[in-house]
């Protein structure tokens, strides 16, 4: 596909922000103002962008413990999202989630599950409830190649193709599940293959090419939008950092992420946006300029958050209600 | 003064169940029932028999054998506007879905900072007594209840059972119901104009003032049996049907304790880590100095409930053991 100068300006103006936004929350991590897990979605910026610009606002996202890309190309706020990872009360979960539990109502952005393929079935719920209620969004679920030897998985395609569901299976195929490669966990590494024996539509997907990923997004999303019921793709893709900032990487060689890198799909879409004369060189560098402002005001934003106060440590494990007589 | 006698209906347990799904079913669009064999077959102790014919496939909606999808399922149409009640067939599989209902339906409310509801019911059937061997038998309404996060009822009369649905469904959070699968054929006379019970209180099912026990589910009516015997014997036992397990009424516990001074506890699950054990620890703290006694539990043996009858029988909290256990106390 070949983009119009507002649409490639776009794209990379999301990846750059997920981009520049994963290295300052790693800066910040080293620095011990984020605690916990820490999963950088850095390499993969493509997939998430490349779909979110396929979805509408009517429809719900579910994603994975590494979606602070998902997040934010979903447009919920840098500032709330660092806020959160602060563990501040004006984070985007108040607090309560962290980096791996990321949610927005508004946003119909159900999380940031950090359970491998936790959110597959609530995916179909979801989907099946808008079914049931007429509605036209669908549901579209991010999770990693890991999650497809969960049983989760296999239950949830079952039963996402028995009852038709508009929902979309997001698969992020970054080639290790934390450290261990699909060849040496999946007998079968086709994946399209998987979706398909349970009569799922599907197809594979070059994860390191945002156009491609926009242009199959687009056109699973209209499949299931037609009513024909989930599909499945897979993003053929690669995370350019250790799995959490934990990970020493022994499970891979150096010269394996440098060829990747290679890949790089910012550099990559910035290079051919140039000489394809979508962008210049001047546009790119105000996307820089802007996203590094977008990024020093989030930090702002998280440093001058509250804590909340150890009182209501209790809250929002049930909801508030009136005693029944 | 005219005693006006309210109409009432022969039923059973099962048919209060059912009767209140037909209910709600018909009250609010919202809600739905899937799971394992709940709409051709009709449900495998026959609760939902013939609501496929009435309400149709959608809204009885028959699953593969996928506990963690269909629960997970449920979660999702719940955080989506719908109000979806979820038969896993018996707390034996609940086990597969374990993820689904500690990880998400538990937590989603909390890690979102408040921002979700999940008026979900799960209904499931529990206990031993049939013959059915260790991976049929379980009791994990005390595992269950530990999680903060989800209610946990345990209907026992033909009231609650008719009643205690459409309230765990006006619940906004997540609601799980154990059905003590020796209740199904339960008999008796039931208010023709029964309806929505409480989810909050716990109930005394017959008054006493010697001793106070206390149990919910399939070892109520055992223990108002154990009262009866007592009674024979000049001993006024009070029963408390907990009804709720989590959150616990310890205020009515605690009430009829300050009576009593001496209490003991049924409960089918295993006696470690018990909610037995979860209601003594609450008296010691709360009301140790009301005790006149040491307070005794009859819970199931450390011991996977075994296929023979009478070891089965003796694994299991009896008429007689609960007796025995009785008279210890107000020796």
């Amino acid at each position: 596909m070949t983009p119009d100068p507002m649409l490639a300006r776009n794209l990379l103006h999301q990846m750059v922000r997920i981009r520049r936004f994963e290295e300052k929350s790693a800066e910040l991590y080293s620095a011990g103002k984020i605690r916990g897990f820490l999963h950088l979605y850095i390499g993969e910026e493509a997939v998430a962008v490349g779909v979110m610009q396929a979805l509408q606002p009517q429809d719900a996202v579910f994603a994975t413990y590494r979606e602070h890309g998902h997040a934010l190309a979903r447009g919920l706020s840098a500032g709330a999202i660092m806020a959160e990872m602060y563990g501040k009360v004006e984070g985007c979960s108040h607090g309560r989630g962290g980096s791996m539990h990321l949610f927005d109502a508004a946003a119909k952005f159900y999380g940031g599950n950090a359970i491998v393929g936790g959110g597959l079935p609530l995916t179909v719920g979801y989907a099946l409830a808008q079914k049931m209620q007429q509605r036209s969004g669908l549901a579209a679920c991010f999770f990693g190649e890991g999650a497809i030897a969960e049983g989760e998985f296999h239950e949830s395609m079952n039963l996402a193709a028995l009852w038709n569901v508009p929902a979309l299976f997001l698969c992020e195929n970054n080639l290790y599940a934390m450290g261990t490669a699909l060849e040496r966990s999946e007998a079968d590494t086709n994946l399209v293959e998987k979706a398909a024996s349970y009569r799922m539509a599907g197809k594979s997907v070059d994860g390191m090419d945002v156009l491609a990923v926009v242009e199959a997004a687009q056109q699973a999303v209209q499949f299931v939008r037609a009513g024909n019921g989930p599909y499945f793709l897979e993003f053929r893709t690669y995370r350019f950092r250790a799995h959490s900032m934990f990970d020493p990487e022994l499970y891979r060689s150096k010269a394996e992420v440098e060829r990747w890198k290679q890949r790089c799909p910012i550099a990559g879409f910035s290079a051919r946006a140039i000489s394809e004369g979508w962008l210049t060189s001047e546009t790119i560098a105000a996307i820089e300029t802007e996203v590094a402002r977008e990024i020093a005001q989030a930090v702002e934003f998280a440093e001058a958050g509250t804590w909340e106060p150890v009182e209501t440590l209790t809250r929002d494990v049930y909801t508030a209600r009136t005693q029944t007589e | 003064m005219n005693a006006v006698t309210a109409p009432v209906v022969t039923t059973t347990y099962r048919e209060a169940l059912r009767m209140a799904l037909r209910e709600a079913l018909q009250r609010d669009p919202r809600v739905f029932l899937m799971g394992e064999d709940v709409g051709r077959y009709g449900g495998t102790y026959a609760v939902s028999k013939g609501l496929l014919e009435e309400f149709g496939e959608e809204r009885i909606r028959d699953t593969p054998l996928s506990e963690s999808a269909f629960v997970g399922a449920g979660i999702g149409a719940a955080l989506n506007g719908m109000l979806p009640v979820v038969e896993v067939m018996t707390c034996n599989f609940s086990l597969l879905a374990l993820d689904q209902i500690l990880n998400n339906a538990a937590t989603l409310r909390h890690m979102s900072g408040g921002q979700f509801n999940i008026p979900l019911v799960i209904r499931m059937a529990t206990g031993a007594g049939r013959q059915l061997a260790a991976q049929h038998s379980h009791s994990f309404e005390g595992w269950y209840a530990h999680i903060p996060g989800i209610r946990v009822v345990t209907p026992a009369t033909l009231e609650d059972a008719r009643g205690m649905l459409w309230t765990a469904l006006m619940d906004p959070d997540p609601v799980i119901m154990f059905e003590n699968a020796l209740l199904y054929n339960l008999e008796g006379e039931l208010a023709a104009d029964a309806g929505a019970v409480d989810i909050d209180r716990a109930a005394v099912r017959r008054a006493g003032s010697d001793l106070t026990l206390v149990t919910y589910g399939g070892s109520l009516p055992k223990t108002l049996q154990a009262a009866e015997r007592l009674a024979a014997q000049n001993i006024s036992a009070e029963v408390i049907d907990l009804r709720t397990l989590r959150p616990l009424d310890m205020t009515t516990v605690l009430a009829s304790l300050a009576k009593t001074h001496r209490m003991v506890i049924i409960d089918e699950g295993w006696k470690s880590g018990s909610l037995a054990a979860e209601i003594m620890a609450r008296v010691m703290e709360q009301a140790f100095y009301e005790l006149d006694a040491p307070i005794e539990r009859v819970c199931s043996a450390e011991v996977p409930i075994p296929y023979a009858r009478h070891l089965e029988q003796a694994a299991i909290p009896q008429v007689e053991t609960i007796l025995a256990a009785a008279l210890r106390t107000v020796k």
